[in-house]
């Protein structure tokens, strides 16, 4: 197969919305969109308090979760595998090969992204603002709404940040996962097993979405920063 | 709107400050009674910063205490301050306002009221949907000002109000101080320009390393210091 042809046939399954591109494409946008959703939900406030609370051991665990930001995803793969199989502790849930396993592995890698950066954006935010904030009454968790909200094109860019981890990595959905066809195969492990099987087509139509969704994230958060610089100055 | 009883006046008594192992403050002891304008004055880094960050509760003395009219432990803090460099929160000007009434309990359908009060009153109404980030220092300084008015205080703490402004901007500002204090607010700010605190103060406050030189009606300090420091302050050769 010369490269003209397998480019115009990864062309003819995005145009043609082949149902079996699209339902991995779908499975990859859900397990990524609900571990990015969890993550804020849960790293946004726990960032904010980092950075507003002082403890003995703090900075161990500032540096603790910024090298967490690098964990290879196998590791946490690996991790979840070990929580999830059937002799693991949380192995009665069975879970394990399915998609909220790999919601769960792609939690855990961009949880550490999300802490991490929302504590140095929220310090920033806090020294800058912390004479106005603590005039007014606002100290410790209820500064926290204020500065989350007046952070939140930083925030934006923070989050970008964690979809493009998760949606890039292959290692923790295959070994979670399992890539099993129609139910936890992703655009990312698809293309692994595709392009060892020489079905080349399927895992370049599939990079292209990639490629495109991690333009699009990239245009999302300059135009983010850009409306932030516009109207918060 | 006075409907509870005064916090004033301030008491400020044997109060000293350690920063990083020396007194910042030393000693410093004056009260501040209902009404008028008190300028802390005194040279670049004598403590008039420090000290008005003590009497808004921002810090804590090391040693003496800062006290309030008797019954003033009210939930409700009846004293708000306005900085060097205005703080303003990435939100509209009226979004600034709101938050600050916000913070100090006000129900929601109150603080827009209130809010659009203390616009009109500073003539921000214009201003209202900007964002206040992008305002001019002046303005930004207006809106501080505004802000803090909103919160109704019956003293407010300046520090270097205009310090960063332009000429104009800082003779509005001082405007809008006077008209401040002819309300019935009572007003303690510092300022290291000597033509404004001529200006602008009833009472002077002269700081010099982090002690009290001199505590003194504005005509009798302008007219004749008591102690040398003043004198070669005013005369623009204090050394430091």
């Amino acid at each position: 197969m010369d490269f003209a042809a397998i480019f115009s046939a990864a062309f003819a399954l995005i145009v043609g919305l082949d149902p079996t591109f699209l339902t991995i494409v779908g499975l990859s946008l859900r397990v990524t969109l609900t571990a990015v959703l969890v993550a804020a939900l849960i790293g946004l406030p726990l960032g904010a308090a980092l950075a507003l609370a002082r403890f003995p051991g703090r900075s161990v665990v500032i540096v603790c979760l910024n090298a967490l930001m690098g964990l290879p995803p196998v590791v946490a793969g690996l991790f979840v595998f070990l929580m999830l199989s059937r002799s693991g502790p949380l192995g009665s849930l069975g879970l394990l090969f399915s998609p909220a396993a790999m919601i769960v592995a792609q939690i855990i890698l961009v949880l550490p992204i999300v802490i991490a950066l929302t504590r140095q954006t929220v310090e920033d935010l806090w020294g800058e603002y912390r004479d106005h904030l603590r005039s007014v009454g606002l100290e410790g968790v209820r500064a926290i709404p204020t500065l989350l909200f007046d952070g939140r094109f930083a925030l934006a860019t923070v989050l970008l940040a964690g979809f493009g981890r998760a949606s890039a990595e292959v290692g923790a959905v295959l070994i979670v996962g399992g890539n099993i066809a129609g139910y936890t195969r992703t655009m990312t492990t698809a293309i692994t097993l595709e392009t060892s099987k020489g079905d080349l087509p399927l895992a370049l139509g599939l990079g292209l979405v990639l490629i495109v969704l991690t333009l699009a994230i990239n245009a999302i958060a300059f135009g983010a920063s850009r409306i932030g610089a516009r109207y918060a100055g | 709107m006075r409907d509870v009883a005064s916090i004033l006046p301030l008491s400020v008594d044997a109060v000293s400050f350690l920063g990083s192992g020396r007194a910042l403050i030393e000693d410093l002891s004056f009260t501040v009674p209902a009404g008028g304008l008190t300028v802390l004055l005194g040279p670049n880094g004598a403590g008039k910063s420090l000290t008005l960050r003590l009497c808004h509760g921002l810090l804590t003395p090391s040693e003496g205490r800062i006290g309030w009219a008797a019954g003033a432990h009210g939930r409700a803090k009846r004293h708000a301050m306005v900085f060097q460099k205005p703080i303003m929160l990435r939100r509209s000007v009226e979004a600034n306002i709101t938050h600050a009434l916000a913070a100090a309990g006000v129900a929601g359908h109150e603080r827009r009221e209130r809010a659009h009060a203390a616009l009109a009153r500073f003539g921000l109404t214009d201003r209202a949907t900007q964002a206040a980030r992008l305002l001019s220092g002046g303005e930004q300084q207006r809106l501080a000002i505004a802000r803090a008015w909103s919160l109704r205080p019956e003293l407010l703490f300046l520090d270097e109000p205009t310090s960063q402004l332009d000429p104009a901007a800082t003779r509005q500002i001082e405007e809008l101080l006077a008209g401040l204090v002819a309300e019935g607010i009572t007003i303690l700010m510092s300022t290291h320009d000597l033509g404004q605190a001529r200006r602008l103060a009833d009472r002077v406050l002269f700081m010099h390393r982090g002690r009290l030189f001199e505590d003194a009606g504005a005509g009798a300090f302008f007219a004749g210091p008591a102690t040398p420091e003043a004198r070669a302050f005013i005369a623009g050769e204090l050394i430091w």
